[in-house]
């Protein structure tokens, strides 16, 4: 073996491992011990919910095994992380809500079983915000994940990872794992990834199976990778991605090779930017980014094109409408007469069970979306709310392809603001949702989006730059992704404090 | 002269209006949203699949061949069939709704805008054929079963039903007496049959009827409906028709409002009571359900749906009537699509429609009936009549030795033309032979032909008979009848 040591091993992306690992630079059974050692030792992050080393230990065994018999395969050698929201057969499946705390699933999901398929090994099942609602991971039953990052200046508070995906991007940004699975209703790949100064990509609507995903809002969830790179993310990309016989909604397209088709060359592209993205009082170092952004994709060789959405200012509305209106269905399901939690009073029947098991299964947040997406599906609310919030989606998508006559992708920040400290937002709700509104428009028109890295704050915190392209040119999304990797020369970590 | 159906109240005659919600189990190997199995009477929880139970990230796939049966059904009751459809979520809690939610199809079901016709019947009162119309098919997913006799204080939870498919066939408010509505279910249990898109078996709840009454004076707007839910059989649909219209009458001639509401019934003592009030209604919330597309038809899938359907009742009634049979007889052959099948395999084998029929309904389902069997089971096969019916039809049997042979072949399950030879049964048609016989009797009764000739000509029948019992009953009675009245004449 050669002098690497422990710690240059959880600096590896995926396309190192996956080459050094084939090249005999070290074996599997190396590098997954070293993120398990990692994982071990950041219990203060609270990223995980459930750590699986065995699980880790085992495909990698596999991986030097394949190795030896000349059958590698896609991700061997390549231990990554869970996010909570897929089942997993054998281990405990939460969505981070007491509800399914102790659930463990006879199935796998779709996304986790083609990610085993192609060789991956499981370090844990990351923690996120409950039922995927939330913005800061702090609506987890297993408490908030921490980010590792910290503000500049000896400021030592606490700061969010992002949500929900936070358990992702959280261990993904300490390199306690070098990628992670997401999944996005509104912005919950994007927005952990630029609060954390990491890669991720919703792919468009139906790319990936959402069978075996807790759901949350149908309509909207779709499963994406987070990494530290935009390679690492179309590597895991093309193996999670792929049609789904058991998922309706899943697109029938063959998968891409989007790494082999990954170009930084931007020549010949138009760059879309959205001048409703460009709102009052706009922070100004996101301002500052976003305009670096715009210069690098000039750099690279594109056109840059000022387009117009404009229904934008509408598109969070819609979300926070037809999100829990979905929501308040999907969750219904959690009524502790089959599985999770049951609590049933002395005497009790079964309306006062069902009462009883929701009060005590899910938290605040879940609480405030089911009743939000109660109301807005009852009877005399329905027109003024859900059938009002269907057209102004179509609307919204109207927008996306009215504007994809002028350019070929989109770019924009990705949140309004780098993280903030824990506690901040979570008494106010609208504050909390006002994160998303530049991630959720992509999400209502089921378009790829992804948040790159785009630089530092005045405090030292990362800034994202999200890219949104047309349905299935997840190719687009990732070749101008590349392009500002190439230039925003990010490489900024945290310091190790945990 | 008929009259239409009235209730006789104090203050005059009423009228009854009544619509169906008929709710058909699909025949299908599987769930309409899961690969489970559909057998009816497994052991509990046997035939339940991930989705069924509704566990976490569990996605509904829609079953082609629940669609197909529900567009072939609403292709035999001539509907519109949408080819754009799509399905929406019922949200209500309860412990044998796994989901919480039904999928079904309330803004744009499978089947649109059809009709079927009920025909005359005098013993039931309805004076001639009618249309009654079909506002919608759409199709759903059944619930699971609640057992609350198999512990003294906990309900068990049987989720086999669980994700069954269902079509809810709507009617118009079209009919007006008890009889119009077991008219109507019966014949819409008759198509699905011949459709084969639900065995329309009542006792196994694969068939039920949700019914809906009002009464109101002849010419008066439609009163306020109530709804009696999961009605099991013909009758009991009639019984609450009845039941519930004549309690309608009483609260309304006592002062009385009907309110808006659900009522069960009670097959043992034949009434209804209230279930919940339109107050305690659910809110169902209803939405296109998000894990699911709309619902597109192809000009390939309808054309395969419309070529795969049988000739249906009315066609085949009709055509049985062109073939000479009496309208009786082609509407008894045509109720159950057995014996429909049954009958067509006879004429298939050559037979003579009308004779046939004649033989089948009196003959073939009286011997049924006196051994409790059904058409589907019968001891004779189709091509086994036909070779008796042809023994008849060429003069070799008569129709009495008929009678007999058949008994025999019920016995021994041996063929006609082989029990004939066996046991000499031929029939004799020799004149010479009948001759002697006629001759015979004539001279061993010399006072009754006597007494014919002088007018007395009721003895005709008698002559018959002797000469009959002396040929032990095998002579051709038409030659018979011949031979006596040229001697006696």
């Amino acid at each position: 073996m050669t002098s690497i040591t422990v710690s240059d091993l959880t600096n590896l992306t995926v396309a190192q491992i996956r080459d050094g690992h084939r090249a005999g630079d070290f074996s599997a059974v190396d590098v997954a011990e070293a993120f398990v050692a990692a994982v071990d030792a950041a219990d203060a992050l609270n990223a995980f919910i459930v750590k699986t080393p065995e699980h880790a230990l085992a495909a990698a065994k596999q991986a030097d095994a394949d190795r030896a018999a000349g059958s590698l395969k896609p991700l061997s050698g390549v231990p990554i992380g869970m996010k909570d929201l897929f089942a997993t057969k054998g281990v405990q499946t939460t969505a981070a809500s007491h509800m399914l705390e102790g659930f463990v699933p006879q199935y796998e999901s779709s996304v986790s079983q083609r990610l085993w398929d192609a060789g991956a090994g499981m370090l844990g099942k990351l923690n996120l915000d409950q039922f995927a609602m939330g913005s800061s991971n702090e609506t987890s039953y297993f408490g908030n994940v921490i980010s590792p990052w910290r503000r500049e200046g000896g400021d030592n508070a606490a700061l969010a990872p992002g949500g929900s995906s936070g358990g992702s991007s959280s261990a993904i940004a300490a390199r306690l794992c070098p990628a992670a699975t997401g999944t996005d209703t509104g912005g919950s790949i994007r927005q952990p990834a630029a609060f954390t100064g990491i890669s991720g990509i919703k792919p468009t609507y139906g790319r990936c199976s959402r069978w075996g995903i807790v759901a949350f809002a149908s309509s909207l969830d779709q499963a994406g990778p987070m990494a530290r790179d935009v390679r690492d993310c179309a590597i895991m990309l093309e193996a999670m991605a792929g049609f789904d016989p058991k998922d309706a909604t899943s697109l029938d397209l063959p998968v891409p090779q989007w790494e082999a088709g990954l170009n930084a060359d931007m020549r010949g592209k138009r760059v879309g930017v959205p001048r409703e993205y460009r709102v009052d009082g706009i922070d100004a170092d996101i301002a500052r980014v976003w305009d670096e952004g715009i210069r690098w994709m000039k750099d690279a060789g594109a056109e840059i094109v000022d387009i117009s959405l404009p229904h934008t200012k509408y598109a969070l509305p819609t979300y926070y409408i037809i999100a829990p209106a979905e929501a308040s269905s999907n969750l219904a399901r959690y009524d502790g007469v089959r599985y999770g939690l049951r609590d049933l009073p002395e005497g009790a029947g079964l309306q006062d069970m069902y009462a009883a098991t929701r009060a005590a299964g899910f938290g605040p947040e879940v609480k405030r979306r089911i009743m939000i997406g109660t109301y807005v599906l009852s009877a005399g609310f329905y027109d003024a709310y859900y059938t009002q919030a269907q057209k102004v989606r179509t609307l919204i998508a109207r927008d996306f392809e009215a504007a994809w006559a002028h350019c070929d992708v989109i770019l924009t920040p990705t949140a309004p603001s780098a993280a903030f400290a824990l506690g901040d937002k979570s008494a106010d709700p609208l504050a909390m949702y006002l994160n998303d509104v530049f991630a959720v428009p992509a999400s209502l028109a089921g378009l790829p989006a992804m948040s790159v890295p785009g630089g530092l704050d005045r405090d030292g915190l990362p800034l994202g730059l999200q890219i949104i392209g047309k349905a299935f040119d997840e190719q687009g999304v990732l070749n101008a992704g590349l392009a500002i990797e190439q230039r925003s020369g990010f490489a900024a970590r945290p310091d190790k404090w945990w | 002269m008929m009259t239409d159906y009235r209730i006789k109240g104090e203050t005059g005659e009423w009228e009854v209006v009544i619509g169906l919600e008929v709710h058909a189990q699909v025949t299908s190997n599987a769930k309409l949203f899961s690969g489970a199995a559909t057998a009816f009477g497994a052991e509990p929880n046997t035939q339940v699949s991930l989705v069924d139970a509704a566990m976490p990230g569990m996605l509904p796939v829609p079953n082609r061949e629940c669609i197909r049966q529900a567009v072939r059904t609403g292709m035999a009751i001539e509907a519109q069939i949408n080819r754009w459809s799509r399905f929406d979520r019922k949200n209500y809690f309860y412990a044998d709704l796994p989901q919480g939610y039904q999928i079904s199809q309330l803004y744009h079901p499978l089947v649109g805008e059809g009709a079927l016709t009920i025909e005359a019947d005098e013993k039931a009162g309805i004076a001639a054929d009618k249309v009654i119309g079909i506002e919608r098919i759409h199709v759903e997913q059944d619930a699971g079963k609640l057992m609350h006799d198999q512990h003294p204080t906990m309900s068990y939870v049987d989720l086999n039903r669980s994700g069954v498919a269902l079509m809810e066939i709507v009617s118009r408010p079209d009919m007006r007496s008890p009889a119009e509505a077991g008219a109507y279910l019966r014949k819409l249990r008759a198509i699905l049959r011949y459709v084969g898109s639900c065995d329309g078996n009542m006792e196994e709840g694969s068939m039920r009827a949700d019914v809906n009454v009002s009464v109101r004076k002849p010419g008066d707007e439609f009163g306020t409906r109530t709804e009696t839910k999961n009605v099991n059989s013909v009758r009991f649909v009639m019984q609450a028709i009845e039941y519930e219209a004549r309690r309608q009458v009483e609260v309304l001639e006592s002062g009385g409002a009907i309110v808006q509401e659900t009522r069960l019934f009670n097959p043992d003592s034949g009434t209804t009571r209230t279930m919940r009030s339109k107050e305690d209604a659910h809110d169902y919330r209803y939405f296109p359900d998000p894990d699911l597309l709309p619902l597109e038809l192809d000009d390939a899938f309808l054309e395969e749906c419309r070529a795969s359907l049988p000739e249906l009742p009315d066609a085949k009634r009709a055509r049985y009537e062109g073939l000479g049979i009496s309208t009786y007889n082609a509407a008894v052959l045509t109720a159950e699509v057995e014996s429909a099948r049954w009958f067509d395999a006879l004429l298939d084998a050559g037979v003579e429609a009308k004779a046939a029929a004649n033989w089948v309904t009196s003959e073939l389902f009286g011997a049924l009936n006196r051994m409790g069997r059904d058409i589907t089971d019968s001891p004779v096969s189709p091509a086994q009549a036909a070779e008796l019916l042809a023994l008849i039809a060429d003069g070799t049997i008569s129709g009495s030795i008929a009678k007999q042979v058949f008994e025999k072949m019920l016995e021994s399950g041996d063929g006609a033309a082989a029990i004939v030879e066996r046991e000499g049964l031929k029939q004799e048609s020799d004149t010479g032979a009948i001759e002697a016989a006629v001759d015979a009797v004539l001279a061993a009764n010399a006072d009754k032909v006597a007494e014919y000739r002088g007018g007395k000509e009721a003895l005709f029948g008698f002559f018959v008979g002797q000469t009959m019992k002396a040929m032990a009953g095998k002579g051709n009675p038409k030659l018979v009848n011949e031979v006596l009245r040229a001697r006696l004449g």
